[in-house]
C-alpha cells in the first residue's frame, strides 16, 4: 500500500515535469513519451499491487498448503515436529477407494442438482409475479428475501426442530390429515429431502433477487410489441422472457452450483450427514474426515476438499467457456 | 520508568502466555532498560510466584462460579497467580495442537482424548513434571495412563446411571425392583408403553457422545472394543436397535445429545433416561430417582468413566512443571475442585467425604458408581479409541436408522477399524 501511494505520488510529479520540459525542449519530446510509458506501466501495477497482494495471501497460498497438505501424510505429530512424510497419490487413493466416496459424491450430484432446479424454477415464477406491480407487491417480496437474511445456523436449527421426528410441527401437521410420520432427520431414507427442502428455501430469494434485477433489464418495447402481436402470458415467457434472461440465469445457477457444492452448515446442524452416510456430501465428508472423528485425518480430508475444489472449477471453466461462445455470436 | 517495565511485562504475559522467567531474564540483559535493584525483585517474585495459564472446557462458569473459587484457592494457597481460560470441549485438541509453540501450563481435557494428544507429544509424563498421583483411583486414573507412563490426574470423574420416574412407573404398575437385567427392562419398557406412557430417551448421536452412552450396555453384555463384530456386541446393540424400531425408545435418540434427551426426560412423559451424574440435582428438583444401569443377565453394567484430565503440556522452561503439578495436585486434591464442577473426587477421602455431604452428582450412590466405572481408553486402547469409537457411533446410527441390520453395521465398523488401525 505504502509502496503504491509513492510510485503515484512520483507518477504524478513526473507529469508536471514532463509537461514543463516538453515547453522548454521540443526536442525531447520522444524520450519523455517513453518515459510516460513507463510510469504508466508502472502506475498500474502499483495500483494492481494490492489485489496482487490480496489474491496470493488470501487464495494462492491455501490453496497451496490446501494441496501440499493432502500429499503429505499429516498427523497431529506433526504440527509439533513441522514435518510430515510426502504421500504422493496415497491421500487421494485411500479417499478414491473408500464406501463413503460413491455414496458422498451421488449426494453432492443429487444435492446440488436438486437445489438448483428448484431453487431456480421457484425463484423465476416468484421474480415473473413480482415482475407485475400490484399493491404490497414491494413488502411481499421483502419478505420472501428473510430467509436469506437469518444466519444458517438460525434456519437450519429451526428445520430441524420443525422436521424433529417426535415433536416437530411438520409430522403434528401430517397427522392431523391422517399421514403417517416421517421420519424426516432420522431415517437414511429422507434424510437427504429433510436438507434438500431446507437448503432449497434458503437459496429462492437470491434467485429471485439476481432475476428480478434481469427482467428489469429486458426493454419493455418487446413486451409491448409482443402483445400488439397477440402473444399470449405463455408464449411472451417462452419467445422473450427466458432467452433475455439467459445470461442472467446462467450466472445464478453458476453462482448457485459453487455456493451449494460446498455447503456444509445446513447439512451438519441437521443430521452431520447422518444416519450413517446417508446425507453426506464432499463437503461434509471433508470435515468429517479433519474434524469430526477422535483421530483426525487432515490429509485425506484436504484430498477431499480438493476434489471438490477440482469438480467447482470444471463447472466455472464451462461457464466461461458458454460465456465467451455467447460474446462471439 | 520502573512501572513501564512491570507493565510492559504484565502485557507480556498477558499477550504472549510466554514464560516470566524469559520476559524478565530478556529484561534484565538490557541494563540500560531497568535499574537492577528492579530485576532482583521482579526475580525473587518469580520463584515465589509468578503467573500460571489454565485452560479448560468450562465456558459456562464464570469468575464467580465456584470452579474459579476452587482454583483462586490453590492460587492463593501456592502464592501465584493463575490465569484461567476457557473453551469449548470439541475445540480441545484443535486448539491445542496449533499453539503448539505456546502451550498452557494446565490444559484441562477429555479423558479419552489424553492418548491422542500425548502421542503427539503434547503432554509431560508424571516422571518429569514430578506430579504425585499415588492418592488417585485407580480406576479413574488409568483413563490416563499409556504404556505405564501417567499424562495427568483427572479433576474428577462422573458417569452414567438409568434414571427413572417413580410417578410413570407407578401408573403403569412396575416396580423398579423388578429391573435387573436387559429382558426385565425391556418387560418393564413394554408395560409403560402399553400404559400410554414413553420408554426411555438416551443420546444415540453420531459423536463421542452416542459412544460414551452404549458402552454401559456394550460392556453390559460382556462385549470388548477389539472385537465390534462379535456376538455380544450384536446383542448389545440389537438391545437398542429393537427399542427404536418397537417404539420403546423415540427416533429422536438419533440426534440428541445428553442435554436433549435429559429435556425429553424433564417432560415427564418417559418412564427411564439414561444420563449422567452431573444431573443429579436436576432430578432431584423432579423427584426422579436412578439406579445403576443393570447387566445384560443381572448385576450392573461397567459405565465408562467422564471427566477432564488436568495434564501438564511440554514447556521450554522445564522449570514450570514443579509448580503445575502444585496446582493440579491442589486441584486434585480433597473435594472442592470435583464438588465444584459437579464430579465425583479422584481421591478416596474427597469421595467419601462427598458421600457424607450427600454432595449433588457425588451422592453415595454416584460415588460407587463411580468406583465401579470403567475408562473408555481402558484395556491399553490407547490412541485405538477414539478411531474404534468412531465406527461404533457409526454402526449404532446405521442399525438405529434401520439402514442395516445390527449385525451388518458392526461387522462394517469392525472391518474399517482393522483397516484405519493397522
Amino acid at each position: 500500500m505504502k509502496t503504491s501511494m509513492t510510485r503515484t505520488q512520483r507518477a504524478a510529479v513526473g507529469q508536471g515535469v514532463k509537461e514543463g520540459a516538453a515547453q522548454a525542449a521540443p526536442s525531447g519530446t520522444r524520450q519523455s513519451a517513453r518515459r510516460a510509458t513507463i510510469r504508466k506501466q508502472a502506475t498500474a501495477w502499483a495500483f494492481l499491487t494490492p489485489i496482487v497482494i490480496y489474491l496470493v495471501l488470501f487464495y494462492a497460498y491455501p490453496l497451496y498448503t490446501n494441496l501440499d497438505l493432502s500429499f503429505r501424510d499429516y498427523t497431529l505429530r506433526s504440527f509439533i515436529s513441522g514435518e510430515a512424510e510426502w504421500a504422493g497419490f496415497e491421500n487421494y487413493r485411500q479417499v478414491l477407494t473408500d464406501n463413503t466416496f460413491g455414496t458422498a459424491l451421488w449426494n453432492t450430484f443429487v444435492f446440488t442438482g436438486a437445489s438448483l432446479l428448484f431453487q431456480y424454477a421457484i425463484g423465476l415464477a416468484l421474480a415473473v409475479f413480482f415482475y407485475r406491480k400490484f399493491p404490497l407487491s414491494s413488502t411481499l417480496r421483502a419478505l420472501f428475501l428473510v430467509p436469506w437474511l437469518l444466519p444458517l445456523l438460525v434456519s437450519a436449527s429451526t428445520w430441524a426442530w420443525m422436521l424433529n421426528s417426535e415433536s416437530g410441527i411438520v409430522n403434528a401437521a401430517l397427522s392431523w390429515i391422517g399421514l403417517d410420520p416421517i421420519y424426516w432427520l432420522t431415517s437414511p431414507d429422507w434424510s437427504l429431502t429433510a436438507v434438500l427442502i431446507t437448503n432449497i428455501w434458503i437459496g429462492i430469494p437470491f434467485n429471485l433477487v439476481l432475476l428480478y434485477a434481469g427482467l428489469q433489464a429486458i426493454p419493455t418495447e418487446l413486451y409491448e410489441a409482443s402483445s400488439i402481436d397477440g402473444a399470449g402470458r405463455w408464449r411472451t415467457f417462452w419467445s422473450i422472457t427466458f432467452p433475455l434472461l439467459r445470461p442472467v440465469s446462467a450466472i445464478t445457477v453458476l453462482l448457485g452450483l459453487v455456493y451449494t457444492l460446498k455447503v456444509f452448515d445446513i447439512i451438519w446442524v441437521m443430521t452431520r450427514g447422518g444416519p450413517g452416510d446417508s446425507s453426506a456430501t464432499l463437503a461434509i465428508w471433508s470435515y468429517r474426515l479433519g474434524f469430526g472423528g477422535g483421530s483426525p485425518q487432515l490429509s485425506p480430508a484436504a484430498a477431499v476438499a480438493n476434489i471438490l475444489i477440482l469438480i467447482a472449477f470444471a463447472f466455472g471453466l464451462f461457464y466461461v467457456r458458454a460465456q465467451r461462445k455467447a460474446l462471439n455470436q | 520508568m520502573t512501572t513501564n517495565h512491570h507493565l510492559a511485562t504484565r502485557i507480556g504475559i498477558a499477550f504472549t502466555g510466554l514464560t516470566l522467567v524469559g520476559v524478565l531474564a530478556g529484561c534484565s540483559s538490557d541494563p540500560a532498560e531497568t535499574s537492577s535493584p528492579a530485576t532482583g525483585d521482579e526475580t525473587t517474585a518469580a520463584e515465589t510466584g509468578g503467573t500460571y495459564t489454565l485452560w479448560d472446557p468450562y465456558p459456562n462458569r464464570d469468575d464467580e462460579s465456584t470452579w474459579a473459587m476452587a482454583i483462586n484457592a490453590c492460587a492463593d494457597e501456592l502464592g501465584i497467580t493463575i490465569d484461567r481460560n476457557s473453551g469449548n470441549t470439541g475445540d480441545t485438541v484443535k486448539d491445542l495442537t496449533t499453539a503448539a509453540s505456546n502451550l498452557p501450563d494446565i490444559a484441562m481435557v477429555d479423558n479419552p482424548k489424553v492418548s491422542t494428544l500425548a502421542d503427539a507429544g503434547l503432554l509431560t509424563t508424571a516422571a518429569e513434571n514430578g506430579l504425585d498421583v499415588s492418592n488417585i483411583q485407580a480406576n479413574i486414573l488409568s483413563a490416563g495412563e499409556i504404556d505405564g507412563d501417567v499424562y495427568g490426574v483427572p479433576v474428577g470423574a462422573n458417569t452414567l446411571g438409568l434414571y427413572y420416574n417413580p410417578e410413570v412407573l407407578a401408573d403403569a404398575g412396575v416396580d423398579i425392583a423388578s429391573v435387573t437385567d436387559y429382558d426385565s427392562l425391556t418387560a418393564a419398557l413394554e408395560t409403560v408403553v402399553a400404559a400410554g406412557h414413553k420408554g426411555i430417551t438416551f443420546s444415540a448421536v453420531g459423536t463421542e457422545e452416542g459412544t460414551f452412552q452404549f458402552l454401559p450396555w456394550f460392556w453390559g453384555a460382556n462385549a470388548d472394543l477389539t472385537q465390534l463384530d462379535a456376538p455380544e456386541s450384536v446383542a448389545a446393540l440389537q438391545l437398542w436397535t429393537d427399542w427404536v424400531a418397537d417404539g420403546l425408545a423415540p427416533q429422536s435418540v438419533l440426534t440428541n445429545t445428553q442435554g436433549t434427551s435429559w429435556d425429553e426426560f424433564l417432560t415427564g412423559e418417559y418412564a427411564f433416561a439414561e444420563n449422567g451424574s452431573w444431573f443429579q440435582g436436576q432430578a432431584d428438583e423432579a423427584g426422579y430417582d436412578v439406579i445403576q444401569i443393570p447387566g445384560i443377565n443381572g448385576g450392573s453394567a461397567p459405565a465408562p468413566t467422564g471427566g477432564e484430565f488436568m495434564s501438564i503440556p511440554v514447556q521450554d522452561d522445564t522449570a514450570r512443571y514443579a509448580t503445575s503439578a502444585k496446582i493440579v495436585e491442589c486441584l486434585a486434591d480433597g473435594s472442592a475442585g470435583a464438588t465444584s464442577l459437579g464430579y465425583v473426587a479422584p481421591n478416596a477421602e474427597g469421595a467419601a467425604a462427598q458421600a457424607a455431604e450427600n454432595t449433588a452428582g457425588a451422592t453415595e450412590f454416584w460415588v460407587k458408581a463411580v468406583a465401579d466405572a470403567k475408562p473408555r481408553t481402558a484395556d491399553n486402547l490407547g490412541t485405538d479409541y477414539p478411531i474404534i469409537s468412531e465406527q461404533l457411533y457409526t454402526a449404532i446410527q446405521v442399525a438405529l436408522s434401520g439402514g442395516a441390520s445390527p449385525e451388518d453395521a458392526l461387522k462394517d465398523a469392525q472391518a474399517e477399524a482393522d483397516s484405519r488401525i493397522n
